[in-house]
């Protein structure tokens, strides 16, 4: 919801430098301001100054927070799991946009980077939102094969081609970069279930097994749910993974006026 | 809002209000309108300060121009009317002032829509 003044405690003022690596090669070193708060201090949110040693640090960002919470703040909390892109744990806001630190390339940004949290999400610490309501709204949406034809004795069979409707759809992460990109989200998302809900939504109505597709209409047929949608397309452009929720959002509501006409 | 409801709970809110896509297919068939309507009446406006007083009455009065300006008004200011709903909807959260600027938004629309027509047959009468 828009809210244009700050609540108390949310504006992030400037934090502490904290000392360059020991012997590193001026050279070599990399700024980064990284966003931290810490909830139990009662104090604002601030950004602090990190120097990275890049001859000692792996390509990634998230090796930069790695080498920041092993060598020099040990108090710095962020979420991450498999490092190869595969987990979404590590979603945040990197130089301005949201992606997953393991697949975002230091390399690709010049300058002092800056590494927030996703945006528009309450934050529990540091650069990790909670992120409830986007699990609740993934769960609304029934996430699962919905089937009345009694189960076969093998499997639910399908074409290739029936298959081939799911690619660009079952990749997804559930990482919520696209979502909390969202100035719709941003601004609705008690209400409107976002992209990433809605992609996964159009994952199941596209899948020749499943039997609910009409169900699954009916639940979106909504002026917030679906509808906040206005094709901003912020989705497909932070996507770490390249799918494209915009065009399956509006897929389904291409679905919603095929099913009156 | 209660703190002990479900996450779910909270997510789902009151289900689904199974509209929505009414007034999408609405905006878009009136946009499609204004796309044929616009450059015709505004065709039309443009060549009104050439003539005098009587001719510019008389080509608003025509068949022709009497139906383009209607539609054109009809198609814009319906088209209007959804297009700001859609605004007040993203933007104002709290639910009186939601509701009364979706009030106010509809009676204006309308009544500027009353007023137009009211105008050309006026005229054409």
């Amino acid at each position: 919801m828009v809210q244009l003044t700050l609540p108390n405690n949310s504006k992030v003022k400037k934090g502490k430098t904290w000392p360059k690596p020991e012997g590193a090669n001026a050279k070599a070193l990399r700024e980064f301001r990284v966003y931290r708060y810490d909830p139990d201090s009662g104090e604002n949110p601030r950004w602090d100054t990190y120097f990275v040693d890049m001859d000692r640090c792996g390509p990634m960002v998230l090796d930069a927070l790695f080498f920041i919470k092993n060598e020099i703040d040990s108090t710095l909390a962020f979420r991450r799991s498999c490092r190869e892109g595969i987990c979404g744990s590590c979603s945040m806001n990197i130089a301005g946009r949201n992606t997953i630190a393991c697949t975002k390339a230091i390399a690709d940004d010049k300058g002092v980077i800056t590494i927030a949290p996703l945006p528009h999400q309450p934050v529990i610490k540091d650069l990790i939102p909670d992120l409830t309501n986007f699990y609740a709204q993934l769960t609304s949406i029934q996430p699962w094969l919905q089937t009345e034809t009694p189960t076969p004795q093998g499997e639910w069979r399908q074409s290739p081609q029936d298959r081939e409707e799911l690619d660009g759809l079952y990749e997804c992460i559930l990482c919520a970069s696209c979502s909390t990109a969202c100035p719709s989200y941003w601004w609705n998302s008690d209400k409107y279930l976002g992209p990433a809900a809605l992609l996964q939504a159009y994952r199941w109505i596209a899948d020749s097994r499943d039997e609910a597709t009409g169900e699954r209409l009916d639940a979106l047929e909504d002026p917030f749910k679906l509808y906040r949608c206005h094709t901003i397309m912020n989705c497909a452009q932070v996507c770490p993974k390249g799918l494209n929720p915009a065009k399956a959002i509006g897929k389904i509501k291409e679905l919603m006026v095929e099913r009156q006409t | 809002m209660s703190g002990l409801r479900t996450p779910l709970s909270r997510a789902k809110g009151l289900g689904s209000a199974r509209t929505g896509s009414g007034h999408f297919i609405a905006q878009r068939v009136s946009a499609v309108a204004l796309i044929v309507l616009i450059p015709a009446f505004v065709w039309m406006i443009a060549r009104l300060p050439a003539l005098d007083y009587d001719s510019a009455r008389a080509m608003i009065a025509s068949p022709l121009g009497a139906l383009v300006t209607l539609l054109t008004l009809t198609a814009a200011f319906y088209h209007m009317r959804l297009g700001l709903q859609v605004v007040i909807e993203d933007y104002i959260t709290k639910p009186v002032t939601r509701a009364a600027l979706l009030i106010a938004n509809t009676l204006i629309a309308a009544g500027l829509w009353l007023a137009a027509l009211y105008a050309v047959l006026v005229i054409a009468a």
